[in-house]
């Protein structure tokens, strides 16, 4: 019996939250330890197991992984969310590269005085409304399929979705324009894996207040 | 879908990007290393950038865009992983890979840097400078030393070569362009900078006159401040 992946960060999304999303939609239990203090974290370092002295870090199949699109795409490829051939590992790649481009724009708002976070916000709404969804909207219409590669479920589907929640956070309306989003989200969300972890109680974290942020600014002495 | 130019339906790669590093040069380098002949178009001018937009060219009107196998690539991690995996450079399997990627990450976060250092504001660089170097110093090097320490092999992953070796070795040559002495510490990285440049394709691109970019020209990165406005 295979052992859980555990998961080593801040209780809240920061960079970890896409590989929670990733491991709850292919349906894997996992567990958490949460970085509370300092002393925990020069633990870590001690121990030797962050490359850059950095997390995410994620343990699985006997190993210590860090930077999050490195684990990203090995879990893809093992809960079979990645593709069926190169071509496709390629779309997906891309498709998630721009979605996590976004999400880090606004996990790195959190961090900034209160005038330069609203114009970040302003700035991840305008980018959503006319960079991102655009291109996922029309990659929908183009093919007619349920999902973004493929014809099937993937990591990028997974994405998209947590990219698109993200966004309705900071401005409701955002998907108001992409008719095809709306019904992507619902689809995606209706997904029981996926349901499951929408719910309440679940592994989930929510947006980032500020003891969130001081927390991680007291961890990593920034 | 996006118009393939002729280049392209040729079988060479075309290259959408200023003639500059940025973030198409590890692109360049891993095509090179895999002894691929590659095409370039270079934006020079805000017109050219939109252009490619307006043609719906740049999924997320960005550059790097490449042109290859039929394909309008973007997205710089998703090209590399796609000519690595073409050209055999992304080791065995799914956990080499892992260890790939996890290597590569490192590399791109301390190149996304010292790519800061070069696009930031004059009054701003001398602070970026510093953390650049001092990143260098206690963070990314040791971490490579380490693993080759571990595994005693000429190359960081799998015995083989792979894209890591070759997006480490082009970091290497930054580090020393940034200061020299840097690199005296890490005997094992010293030697992995000679043996990868001793490669025939790597050592062919290391030449005068191969499509390597220069270091950047602090005069022609403020003219291209005022023109495409960064």
């Amino acid at each position: 019996m295979e052992a859980k992946p555990k998961l080593y960060y801040f209780q809240g999304r920061g960079r970890m939250e896409s590989i929670r999303w990733l491991l709850a939609a292919a349906g894997v239990e996992f567990e958490e330890e949460f970085l509370e203090t300092r002393e925990q974290y020069e633990k870590l370092l001690k121990d030797g197991r962050l490359l850059f002295d950095q997390v995410p870090l994620v343990e699985i199949d006997g190993m210590p992984l860090t930077q999050s699109r490195a684990i990203l795409s090995y879990l893809a490829a093992k809960y079979n969310l990645y593709g069926k051939d190169l071509k496709e590992r390629l779309r997906i790649d891309m498709y998630t590269d721009g979605t996590l481009d976004l999400m880090i724009m606004i996990a790195q708002a959190a961090f900034k005085p209160p005038k330069e976070k609203e114009e970040s916000y302003a700035l991840i709404v305008k980018r959503a409304k006319t960079r991102y969804f655009p291109v996922f909207e029309k990659i929908l219409k183009d093919h007619g399929e349920d999902f973004l590669v493929g014809n099937r479920f993937s990591w990028a589907d997974i994405q998209l979705l947590e990219a698109i929640l993200m966004v309705e956070e900071l401005s409701a309306p955002i998907l108001s324009d992409f008719p095809l989003l709306q019904a992507f989200k619902a689809r995606i969300s209706n997904i029981p894996t996926i349901q499951k972890f929408l719910q309440p109680g679940s592994q989930r974290k929510p947006p980032p207040d500020g003891h969130y942020v001081e927390v991680v600014r007291n961890v990593l002495k920034f | 879908m996006c118009e393939t130019t002729v280049a392209a339906m040729a079988g060479k790669p075309v290259l959408y990007y200023w003639d500059a590093r940025g973030r198409m040069e590890c692109i360049r380098w891993l095509l090179a290393a895999a002894g691929v002949e590659f095409e370039e178009k270079f934006i020079e001018t805000p017109a050219d950038m939109e252009k490619l937009i307006k043609d719906g060219r740049l999924m997320f009107q960005q550059v790097p865009m490449v042109e290859i196998d039929g394909m309008t690539l973007v997205q710089t991690r998703a090209i590399l992983n796609y000519i690595a995996t073409k050209y055999n450079l992304y080791g065995k399997d799914a956990k080499e890979r892992a260890l790939i990627d996890m290597y590569t990450e490192g590399i791109l976060d301390l190149s996304e840097m010292m790519l800061q250092v070069v696009i930031s504001l004059p009054e701003q660089r001398e602070a970026k400078i510093s953390l650049v170097k001092e990143k260098t110093k206690n963070r990314y090097l040791p971490a490579y030393e380490k693993v080759l320490k571990s595994h005693g092999q000429d190359y960081l992953v799998g015995n083989r070569l792979t894209k890591v070796d070759i997006h480490l070795l082009e970091l290497l040559l930054y580090v020393e362009e940034l200061d020299s002495s840097l690199l005296a510490p890490f005997p094992l990285l010293k030697a992995l900078k000679s043996r990868i440049s001793s490669l025939p394709n790597v050592k062919k691109f290391l030449q005068p006159g191969s499509q390597r970019k220069p270091p950047p020209d602090m005069k022609r990165i403020e003219e291209a401040r005022k023109a495409f406005k960064f």
